[in-house]
C-alpha cells in the first residue's frame, strides 16, 4: 500500500537547558493509505504532539517528517496552512464546531477554506452529511444534536476538502459506547472502503478492534506495535 | 444554507446579542458624541462669523489693527465719501457692530450686539426673516431680534417696547437661526438707531462695508481704496470671516475645547468598540484555533474579524445618525446649533470604520499569535 505518512527518527523538545522535555524520542512510523491505526499509551506520553507534528501543526525538534511523500521539515510556516487544506483532515475530542453554524455551514465552511463556495459548497457538505447519515440535520446547529452527531458533523467536516490523512484526536472519549461505535465505525469505513490513511489517539479500549495496528507510545517512544483485530 | 464569509463574521456577532448590543451602544455613544462636538464645531464657527458671511460684502473697512468683528473701533464716516469716490465701488455702506446692554421687562440688564446698517442698501441686513419687514427698520428706534433669544430677552410679541441703554426700541420683527457665538444676541437695526444704542458719535461709524461693481476684481479694488484712505484696513470678506473665526475658535480656546471633546469621543468609542470585539474574538477563540488547524491563513480570520468590525461599525453609523439628526433638529431651538453636513455626516462613516477596524487589531494581534496546537487540548 502508498504510504501516506513516513516518520523517521522524529524528535521533539519543549523549552530548553535544564528544564527541556523530550516529548518524542527518535520515533519512526509509517501508516498506509486504507490503514486506520490507533495511537495509544498514557497521558504524557507524546501521542498528541506526535499527531500535532504530523498534522503540521507543530514542527519537530529534528527528524524527518513526510505527507504524501512530501518532507515537511523544512517547508516555510506560511506553507503549512495549505498542506493542512489539502492533505489532512482533522476531528477533535471536543467536536470543535461553530455553535453559531448550522452542520451544512459547519462543513461549507472547511470548503470556503478551499475556496469553494455557493452552490457547489452547499452539495458538497449536503452530500457528506448524507454520508456520515445526517442527510436530515443539514440546518440543526451543535446546540441542537447529541455528541455522536456533532462528531459525525465534525467528520464529514474533516473530509470536505477531500484529504488522504484524516487525525482524529480521542474522538470517542465525550461520547457514549454506542456513538462511540458509530464514530469508529464511520472512521473505519473512511480507511478501508475509502482508502484515507486514519490515524486515531485513544485511550479507549474498546475501540480496538477496529484498528488495522496499534502502536503504543510511553515517554515519546514507540514502545510496541501489534496487529489490530481489523487488519 | 449559504455560507458567505460574512456570514460567519455576522453569525459570530449576532450570536451574543446582549455583547452586540454593548458594542453598537459603544459605537453609537462614540459617534453621537463625535458628530455633536464637530457639529457644535462647525456651528461655533459658522455663528462666529455669521454677519460677515450673510453681509453680502466683498470687503470691509475696519479701523487699523482690528483683528475681528467684534472689536471693531469707531473711525470718521468721512471715509464713506473717499470710498464711494473710487471708482469700481458699486454701493457702499456704513455699518455697526458693538455691544451694549439690554434691560428685560423685568428690570434684569443682558448683554447684546447691536447691528447697525442702513436698510437702504443690501448690505449687512438681517436674514431669514421669519416675522416682520426689514423695510420696518428705516423708521426710527424699530429692532428685529432672532426668536431664539425672545425669553432671553424678555420679549414676548412683535411691537413690544424694549429698552437699550437708555433708548427705547421697538421689537417689529423676527429672524430665526441668527445666534451669536458670544451669547450676547444680535439686535438689527438702522445705522442712526444703532448709533444711539452703542454710544457711537454721530460723524462716527465702525466699519464700511463695501460691494464692488460689476466685473471688478476685489483685490484691485482693495489696492485703489488702501491708496485713498488712512488708519484703516481693508479685508475681504473671506478674510475678516476667517480672522474672526480664527480669533474666537482658536485664540480663545473655545474651539480647542470642543475639538478634545471630539477626539475624546473617538477615544472612547475605540476603547469601548476595542474591549467589545476582543471579547468576542477570545469567545470564539477556540473556533479561531480551530479554522487554523483546518488550514485557515491568517489572512481569513483577520477578514472575519475585520469584517465583524465593519458590520459592527455600519449599524453603529446607522443608529448613531438617526439619534443625530433628532439631536441636530433639537438643537436648531436652542442657543447653540449643530451643523451636521452632508460631507460630515459621509465622513463620519469612514472614521466609524477607521474606528471599529482599528479596535479590531487588537483581536487581530491576538488572532495572529493563537498556537492552532490548542485545538487538541481537550
Amino acid at each position: 500500500m502508498e504510504r501516506a505518512i513516513e516518520v523517521r527518527e522524529l524528535t521533539k523538545t519543549y523549552a530548553q537547558g535544564e528544564a527541556a522535555t523530550r516529548a518524542l524520542d527518535h520515533v519512526d512510523l509509517d501508516v498506509h493509505r486504507g490503514e486506520l491505526i490507533l495511537l495509544m499509551g498514557p497521558s504524557g506520553s507524546g501521542k498528541t504532539t506526535l499527531l500535532s507534528i504530523v498534522g503540521c501543526i507543530l514542527q519537530a525538534t529534528s527528524g524527518s517528517v513526510k505527507i504524501d511523500g512530501r518532507e515537511i521539515g523544512g517547508l516555510a510556516p506560511k506553507a503549512l496552512p495549505q498542506l493542512r487544506r489539502d492533505h489532512i483532515g482533522f476531528v477533535f475530542q471536543g467536536f470543535n464546531l461553530f455553535p453559531t453554524l448550522t452542520a451544512a455551514q459547519n462543513v461549507a465552511l472547511a470548503l470556503d477554506l478551499k475556496g469553494v463556495s455557493g452552490r457547489a459548497a452547499r452539495e458538497r457538505a449536503s452530500a457528506l452529511l448524507e454520508q456520515v447519515g445526517l442527510g436530515a440535520k443539514l440546518d440543526a446547529h451543535p446546540a441542537d444534536l447529541s455528541g455522536g452527531q456533532k462528531q459525525r458533523v465534525a467528520i464529514a467536516r474533516a473530509l470536505a476538502g477531500d484529504p488522504g490523512i484524516v487525525l482524529a484526536d480521542e474522538p470517542t472519549a465525550a461520547l457514549d459506547s454506542s456513538s462511540g461505535h458509530t464514530v469508529m465505525a464511520l472512521l473505519e469505513t473512511l480507511a478501508h472502503q475509502r482508502g484515507r490513511a486514519v490515524v486515531i489517539v485513544s485511550h479507549d479500549n474498546r475501540m480496538l478492534g477496529y484498528a488495522d495496528r496499534i502502536v503504543y507510545i510511553e515517554d515519546g517512544r514507540v514502545v510496541r506495535h501489534h496487529e489490530g483485530v481489523a487488519a | 444554507m449559504r455560507l458567505r464569509l460574512s456570514e460567519l463574521a455576522w453569525r459570530n456577532l449576532v450570536h451574543d446579542k446582549i455583547r452586540l448590543g454593548v458594542t453598537l451602544t459603544g459605537i453609537v455613544f462614540a459617534v453621537v458624541l463625535i458628530v455633536v462636538q464637530l457639529g457644535l464645531f462647525l456651528g461655533f464657527t459658522a455663528a462666529t462669523s455669521g454677519l460677515i458671511d450673510h453681509s453680502g460684502a466683498d470687503l470691509w473697512i475696519t479701523a487699523a489693527r482690528v483683528p475681528y468683528i467684534e472689536q471693531g473701533v469707531p473711525f470718521s464716516e468721512r471715509k464713506l465719501s473717499t470710498v464711494l469716490g473710487t471708482p469700481g465701488v458699486a454701493t457702499a455702506t456704513k455699518y455697526i457692530a458693538r455691544f451694549t446692554q439690554w434691560q428685560r421687562p423685568d428690570g434684569r440688564q443682558e448683554s447684546v450686539q447691536v447691528v447697525g446698517f442702513d436698510p437702504d442698501h443690501p448690505l449687512g441686513g438681517p436674514w431669514n426673516v421669519v416675522e416682520g419687514d426689514p423695510a420696518d427698520l428705516e423708521a426710527a428706534d424699530n429692532i428685529f431680534i432672532d426668536e431664539i433669544y425672545k425669553a432671553k430677552l424678555g420679549v414676548t410679541h412683535r411691537g413690544q417696547i424694549v429698552e437699550m441703554r437708555g433708548h427705547r426700541a421697538r421689537v417689529v420683527g423676527f429672524t430665526r437661526g441668527i445666534r451669536s457665538f458670544t451669547t450676547s444676541p444680535y439686535v438689527f437695526a438702522s445705522f442712526k438707531s444703532a448709533q444711539n444704542y452703542a454710544t457711537v458719535a454721530e460723524d462716527q461709524t465702525v466699519f464700511i462695508l463695501v460691494k464692488a461693481a460689476p466685473g471688478v476684481a476685489v483685490e484691485s479694488l482693495r489696492a485703489r481704496l488702501l491708496a485713498g484712505l488712512r488708519d484703516v484696513d481693508i479685508r475681504t470678506n473671506a478674510e475678516f470671516s476667517r480672522m474672526t473665526q480664527i480669533y474666537w475658535m482658536f485664540t480663545t480656546g473655545a474651539g480647542i475645547a470642543v475639538l478634545l471633546a471630539a477626539v475624546l469621543g473617538l477615544v472612547v468609542g475605540v476603547v469601548v468598540v476595542a474591549q467589545t470585539i476582543y471579547a468576542t474574538t477570545m469567545d470564539h477563540l477556540r473556533e479561531y484555533g480551530t479554522l487554523k488547524a483546518m488550514g485557515a491563513t491568517n489572512g481569513y480570520l483577520y477578514r472575519v474579524i475585520i469584517q465583524q468590525a465593519v458590520i459592527s461599525a455600519v449599524i453603529g453609523y446607522v443608529l448613531a445618525m438617526a439619534v443625530s439628526h433628532f439631536v441636530v433638529e433639537g438643537s436648531q431651538r436652542g442657543g447653540a446649533a449643530i451643523l451636521l453636513p452632508a460631507p460630515v455626516a459621509v465622513g463620519m462613516l469612514g472614521l466609524t470604520l477607521v474606528m471599529c477596524i482599528g479596535a479590531a487589531l487588537v483581536s487581530i494581534n491576538t488572532v495572529t499569535r493563537l498556537d492552532p496546537a490548542m485545538v487538541f487540548k481537550g
